[in-house]
């Protein structure tokens, strides 16, 4: 074969181009773990949350959250009967130490656990100027630490709060709905932690998992529906005046 | 032809542009992570750096692999659905050891973990059982009459039995 000076410059350079896409790999997932079986979502149920704070302790010590910041946290409504529009909300260092003993009064209580929605059409991933935040093939929306520049797009898009700038890393974080105990056969760390079950981990491509009786059977809300987010949190016995 | 002697340095530019590009194109397959691209536009790869992330809360049914009597006393009583590490803490390292016994989980203070759930409140809902703990005999250990494990009071919880006030905070 002969090949000229000049054609061994043009090929050399395409060549090493070529090689880059051989040598991509496939990303090391667990074994027996197949991305496109599972869409994840979770199961709130107002009426069995106590208020106990048990899973936004195991939230941070299974995520390693630095104090103050959440991923997730719950807030304790008041709601008189008068005033639906705007309810008194606490969240006392979100919730993780629990809450303060409320007296009977006119009016009602109640606790709402929040998280990231992983929302199926999430305006937090669609702002992303880099492509370091995405929703999984699984449902999941993650963030990429490795990618991400910390400019806080998505923490100001995010209709829900849940997201912020890590204090020392610098870059967004959030829920990543325990990715690395789900894509293990575990449950999350918060639903792993909830001691009423008020919490639930779902799978809703598979068909023997409890939720689908439970969305069958129950009228279930996701958080500001109006806004399109595909949202995949359901919380069953939700009150019209949270948002 | 003799218009085209005089393009000399257009036929230099257009090389520049080709040789460009292709510094582009080595560059460019140099800087992209391998699985960009692979399932949107962001590294594939991530994915499974996320999910590498080693585990902390190893989850009850490792717990009740090897702890059968508790879990068997458990199944019996109102609290078979609270998980172990619900009050324990994260105890992954403590499964995962080659020898369990040398991570010895600290017994949680009945007094705190026990009042975080049933500390009397209007905010809670109104079927789960809530006490005034300082009012509730007298402020002592609750293990003294209720088995966290099984908590109804009856004969066969066991409680107290073995039990003692633990040192230290619920986690």
């Amino acid at each position: 074969m002969n090949i000229s000076r000049r054609h061994m410059l043009i090929l050399l350079p395409a060549a090493a181009v070529a090689w880059k896409y051989v040598e991509a790999g496939t990303p090391e997932a667990s074994p027996n773990y197949q991305m496109s079986e599972h869409w994840w979502g979770m199961l709130i149920n107002i009426p069995k949350c106590i208020g106990c704070g048990n899973c936004v302790r195991a939230c941070a010590t299974e995520n390693d959250i630095p104090d103050g910041y959440f991923r997730t946290w719950v807030e304790r409504y008041h709601v008189t009967d008068t005033n639906m529009t705007t309810p008194e909300v606490i969240s006392p260092d979100g919730g993780k130490e629990g809450f303060p003993v409320a007296q009977e009064d006119a009016g009602k209580y109640f606790f709402v656990p929040k998280m990231c929605n992983h929302c199926a059409d999430s305006p937090c991933t669609q702002v992303c100027p880099v492509g370091a935040t995405f929703v999984s093939p699984d449902g999941v929306v993650l963030i990429d630490p490795t990618y991400c520049l910390g400019c806080a797009y998505c923490v100001q898009a995010c209709p829900y709060g849940c997201r912020y700038l890590h204090p020392t890393k610098h870059v967004a974080d959030k829920c990543t709905l325990c990715y690395h105990r789900i894509t293990k056969g575990l449950t999350t760390a918060c639903c792993e932690a909830c001691p009423t079950g008020a919490r639930q981990l779902a799978d809703l491509k598979n068909p023997n998992d409890p939720i689908h009786e439970f969305l069958k059977t129950h009228p279930v809300q996701v958080l500001k529906p109006q806004m399109a987010t595909g949202a995949k949190a359901y919380y069953f016995g939700l009150d019209g005046s949270v948002r | 032809m003799s218009g085209l002697k005089d393009a000399g340095h257009l036929f230099r530019f257009a090389g520049l542009f080709v040789v460009a590009f292709l510094v582009f194109l080595v560059v460019r397959g140099y800087v992209v992570p391998k699985t960009f691209g692979q399932y949107g536009h962001y590294r594939g790869a991530a994915i499974g750096d996320i999910a590498k992330r080693p585990v902390k809360f190893a989850g009850h049914q490792t717990c009740e692999a090897c702890h059968t009597d508790i879990a068997d006393t458990k199944t019996k009583g109102s609290h078979a659905h609270v998980n172990c590490e619900a009050c324990h803490g994260a105890l992954a390292q403590h499964a995962l050891a080659d020898d369990p016994t040398s991570i010895i989980p600290v017994k949680p203070d009945t007094l705190v973990l026990c009042a975080r759930c049933h500390t009397a409140s209007a905010a809670k809902p109104k079927g789960f059982p809530q006490v005034d703990p300082s009012d509730h005999m007298g402020g002592a250990p609750c293990q003294t009459c209720h088995n966290p494990h099984s908590p109804a009071m009856g004969s066969d919880t066991g409680a107290g039995a073995g039990a003692s006030p633990a040192a230290g905070g619920a986690k």
